[in-house]
């Protein structure tokens, strides 16, 4: 045990297959097709031609620029960041747990981050702090505090020796945030539908001013968490054979969990509680490609960035010129989407 | 077409024969002539609800409970404000309103039933609440949110029976009759017709012509654009901002300056809207939140609000 204290075995982890190239183009594909949907289509109509044109800096109709530059490109891009970062930390959070139901909100960060938004939007409503609107803010350090109350919580009663005890402590924390979330709903109504319309989703306001609040998140948490992806797969193993290895599981658990939630509070702040996409991307790409988090790492982040901002093309046109809320078709498409997966796929992947 | 009777203090049964034969008796007397009688002569009285229950109220409340914000304007415009003993957290107008903790939205039976009501109004049966002053024979009237004028009329005067006030109730109607008429002579039906948005709040929520508001639109002889999104909401969608955008309203209506503090300037900042021509031409209104949303004679005020951009765009049109 002396002589290996640092470094995994590279024996035990070229068990498992890297990322075939195939995969890694198509994923690179999904998302470059799935963007150009996102800018072609919209409830208002502009021709292809003068979304290229735009797109390479040529002279279009001020009106449409203004749609496209203003409000189109930003919420596709936008969708990109939010539907990445949710699908990598539902893939690591189900990593570090071992858990297949994981996903970014098990240890409260949606329950903390929708506190945080009801009692900013009813408390304190259209402020801001240094030109930022205190919404998201609120939001991301609800997220925060809910995962961090849950990991001390975790921690004191049961030394995070067990998974269970960390969980349950997320589970604990969840419900007490959505108590009083729900308490101060109540006693607001004039503010109720602003924030039903933040619970279920919204990539409809933020514009570039969303975009550039996340985009270092995502940037800094997915990089921390692809970095992470061997040592993922060390702990798929199991935990005391992983510890026999010299790996500090505690450690990898909390570097992880922390990259994940950071990234999460933020994609939450701008865009909402958004369903789903934790859960079905990664377990998508199990299905289809395999297990190895070298694997699932990158792909759930193209694929999910693909999928949402496919999902918000649908929730902007579907009933144009009116909007459905996202989360709502996240789980709508993507739920019958994933059973016709885990049917025509070996159930064992999972 | 269901049924109930709701018979305030007929406790005993032997009383629930009188009280029946004294409802048929004022029932028949309302069309006998008296001359000028009091107002509590009026009752008992039996109400018939938009879904077809009837309500019948033995003698002139005196202990009202509304837990309907427009409830309370209306029966406070109607003069019957003085037998009002208790309203919702929601009812801030009049000021002299009682306001108290008691909910409309989350009812609670029991604490309605302490303050010992005669009459209790309310605008939604959520709770359990229809049935629940059933139980304690407390007469209950369900005045729901207006669709149009007509209703919020026809509310009126069943409020002004229900509390004694036909009369006040007779005048409110009539006020409000000839000031929206004059509101809608004021502006004459220009050339173009001019476009409004509507905003309930900053993730543009919109009303459409099938809603209270969206009538007074209407009259007001302007095309609303959260119409064509009757597909995803007949009467409150979530608007794209692309297509708010592109339809270019002539006029911008915020009725989330309480919500969400919305005002030109923040309309202004936002992404994209910068071009709208409400926006470049500063017709950008801020309303009450609360004036918008009610369904009571403030729809005079709300009215003054947008009427003279209406003028003013015409002008300019």
């Amino acid at each position: 045990m002396l002589g290996v204290k640092r470094r995994a075995s590279p024996l035990l982890l070229s068990g498992l297959p890297s990322l075939p190239w195939i995969w890694g183009a198509a994923g690179l594909l999904a998302v470059v097709a799935s963007a150009g949907i996102g800018v072609l289509v919209g409830p208002v109509h502009i021709s292809p031609g003068a979304v290229l044109q735009a797109l390479v800096g040529g002279a279009v109709d001020p009106g449409q620029a203004n749609i496209l530059w203003a409000l189109r490109f930003p919420r596709v891009v936008l969708g990109l960041l939010v539907g990445g970062m949710l699908a990598v930390a539902g893939a690591a959070y189900q990593g570090v747990f071992r858990n297949p139901l994981a996903d970014p909100y098990l240890l409260g960060a949606a329950a903390g981050a929708n506190l945080g938004a009801t009692l900013a939007i009813s408390v304190a409503p259209g402020t801001s702090v240094i030109g930022v609107n205190v919404v998201p803010l609120a939001a991301f350090a609800g997220a925060a505090a809910a995962v961090a109350g849950a990991y001390v919580l975790g921690r004191t009663v049961t030394g995070l020796r067990s998974n269970t005890g960390l969980i349950l402590a997320g589970v604990a924390i969840a419900a007490f945030f959505n108590s009083i979330q729900q308490f101060v709903q109540q006693s607001q109504t004039s503010s109720i539908r602003e924030v039903y319309s933040w619970i279920l989703g919204r990539l409809v306001t933020a514009g570039w001013d969303g975009v550039f609040l996340v985009l270092p998140y995502v940037v800094l948490s997915a990089g921390v968490i692809f970095l992470h992806r061997r040592l993922l797969d060390a702990l798929m193993i199991g935990e005391d054979e992983t510890t026999s290895l010299g790996i500090s599981v505690q450690r990898v658990r909390l570097i992880v969990v922390v990259a994940a939630t950071l990234g999460t509070a933020a994609v939450v702040a701008v865009g909402g509680t958004i369903a789903f996409v934790g859960i079905i991307v990664p377990h998508t790409v199990r299905l289809l490609v395999g297990r190895s988090y070298r694997v699932v790492v990158p792909l759930s982040l193209l694929f999910g960035a693909a999928f949402l901002v496919l999902a918000d093309t649908v929730a902007r046109t579907i009933v144009a010129p009116g909007e459905v809320p996202i989360g709502v078709i996240t789980a709508f498409v993507g739920a019958p989407f994933f059973i016709v997966v885990m049917r025509s796929s070996r159930a064992a992947a999972l | 077409m269901q049924t109930h009777k709701q018979l305030a203090g007929a406790k005993p049964a032997a009383r629930f024969g009188t009280v029946v034969v004294a409802a048929l008796f004022g029932l028949t007397s309302c069309g006998g002539g008296q001359s000028s009688p009091p107002a509590s002569a009026h009752f008992p009285v039996t109400i018939t609800q938009s879904n077809g229950a009837t309500v019948t109220v033995t003698h002139q409340p005196r202990h009202i409970v509304s837990l309907s914000p427009t409830g309370t304007e209306m029966l406070f415009a109607i003069g019957a404000g003085s037998q009002v003993i208790a309203v919702d957290d929601q009812s801030n107008y009049p000021a002299s309103a009682p306001k108290t903790k008691l909910s409309g939205f989350q009812p609670n039976i029991e604490a309605i039933a302490a303050y010992q009501p005669d009459l209790v109004v309310a605008s939604d049966d959520v709770g359990g609440i229809v049935r629940g002053m059933q139980a304690l024979s407390i007469p209950i009237l369900i005045e729901p949110a207006a669709k149009t004028l007509d209703d919020s009329y026809v509310q009126l005067k069943q409020l002004g029976t229900a509390t004694g006030h036909p009369a006040g109730a007779d005048g409110v109607v009539a006020r409000m009759r000839s000031d929206i008429d004059s509101f809608v002579r004021s502006v004459s039906k220009p050339a173009r017709q001019l476009r409004v948005y509507h905003e309930l709040d900053n993730t543009y929520y919109s009303v459409t012509s099938a809603t209270f508001i969206g009538q007074v639109y209407k009259l007001l002889g302007l095309s609303n654009i959260a119409d064509a999104a009757s597909a995803a909401a007949p009467d409150y969608p979530q608007l794209s901002a692309e297509y708010i955008v592109a339809a270019n309203p002539d006029l911008i209506v915020l009725a989330d300056t309480k919500c969400c503090q919305q005002d030109l300037n923040s309309v202004a900042a936002r992404p994209g809207w910068a071009v709208i021509k409400a926006v470049r031409s500063g017709q950008v209104v801020g309303v009450d939140d609360d004036i918008a949303s009610r369904w009571g004679p403030r729809v005079i005020d709300f009215m003054k609000a947008v009427a003279p951009h209406v003028q003013q765009l015409e002008k300019a049109a």
